[in-house]
């Protein structure tokens, strides 16, 4: 009779398992799913208010980016949005160059880039939204939102 | 199949595009002559083209997206992936219908 050998691998345990990446990784693809739900509302919100109503890109100008700026709600708005599209967007060029670059030193220099241009995009944004001021001293009435003469 | 190679290459169009984006609204910070000279390229005959394709893009991405998430989550998301993908190409065609002549009307004036 023959015998059947017991397989070599025991099974995974939390206390054996040698790697925690399948969590990151089962966290990263429900962020990518919750973040990409919530931008569907924010993006599509902001291409109907910018793009679509009143004068659409013929009427975006320093005074329309500072009058609606000069409403914390919008702020708010458009800080989570950059902060979720720079996440999910940075996390899925972050899966293309997994799929697609093979030398390790290829992915290395690809997401040292991704991850610079990342930093570099979300302190900028952020810094904008937080210290941007609708009405600077000394700029033409003309350039700047109702709310300033207000 | 083709939906994620549309994914893929819609949702890298749009995540430069977003690095770009940041950069130009960024010059706000710098002075109101300085936005309005950047944004004056964006209203462009051709850069308004690039626009729509961009918005369409978007626009697939996001309800693909969504038909991701119920193949995903939905228990009979799996066996409605295709006719759920040609909703998604609809809507797509529907929303831009909307949005094209309006878009397109600022752009080259008129309208």
């Amino acid at each position: 009779m023959t015998t059947i050998e017991m397989p070599r691998s025991p099974r995974a345990t939390r206390s054996n398992r040698r790697t925690t990446r399948g969590n990151t990784e089962m966290a990263g693809w429900l962020f990518m799913r919750i973040s990409g739900i919530v931008l569907v509302v924010l993006v599509l919100g902001h291409l109907i208010v910018n793009l679509l109503v009143d004068d659409g890109i013929s009427g975006i100008n320093f005074a329309f980016v500072a009058g609606k700026w000069a409403d914390i709600r919008w702020q708010i708005w458009d800080l989570l949005m950059l902060w979720l599209a720079m996440i999910h967007g940075a996390n899925g060029v972050r899966t293309i160059i997994n799929d697609y670059a093979e030398r390790d030193s290829t992915r290395v220099v690809l997401k040292t880039l991704l991850a610079t241009a990342f930093t570099v995009t979300v302190v900028l944004g952020t810094l904008v939204i937080f210290t941007f001021d609708p009405c600077p001293a000394g700029a033409p009435a003309e350039l700047l939102p109702s709310v300033c003469s207000a | 199949m083709w939906s994620w190679v549309a994914h893929r290459v819609t949702g890298m169009l749009i995540f430069i595009f977003l690095l770009v984006h940041v950069l130009d609204t960024s010059l706000v910070r710098v002075s109101p002559e300085a936005y309005n000279a950047v944004i004056g390229a964006y209203k462009n005959p051709i850069m308004g083209l690039a626009e729509a394709g961009l918005v369409a893009a978007i626009v697939f991405h996001a309800f693909n997206g969504i038909r991701v998430v119920l193949v995903d989550f939905w228990s009979k998301g799996p066996r409605h992936q295709r006719v759920m993908l040609w909703i998604v190409v609809a809507v797509t065609v529907i929303l831009m219908a909307g949005f094209l002549p309006r878009h397109l009307g600022n752009v080259f004036g008129g309208a």
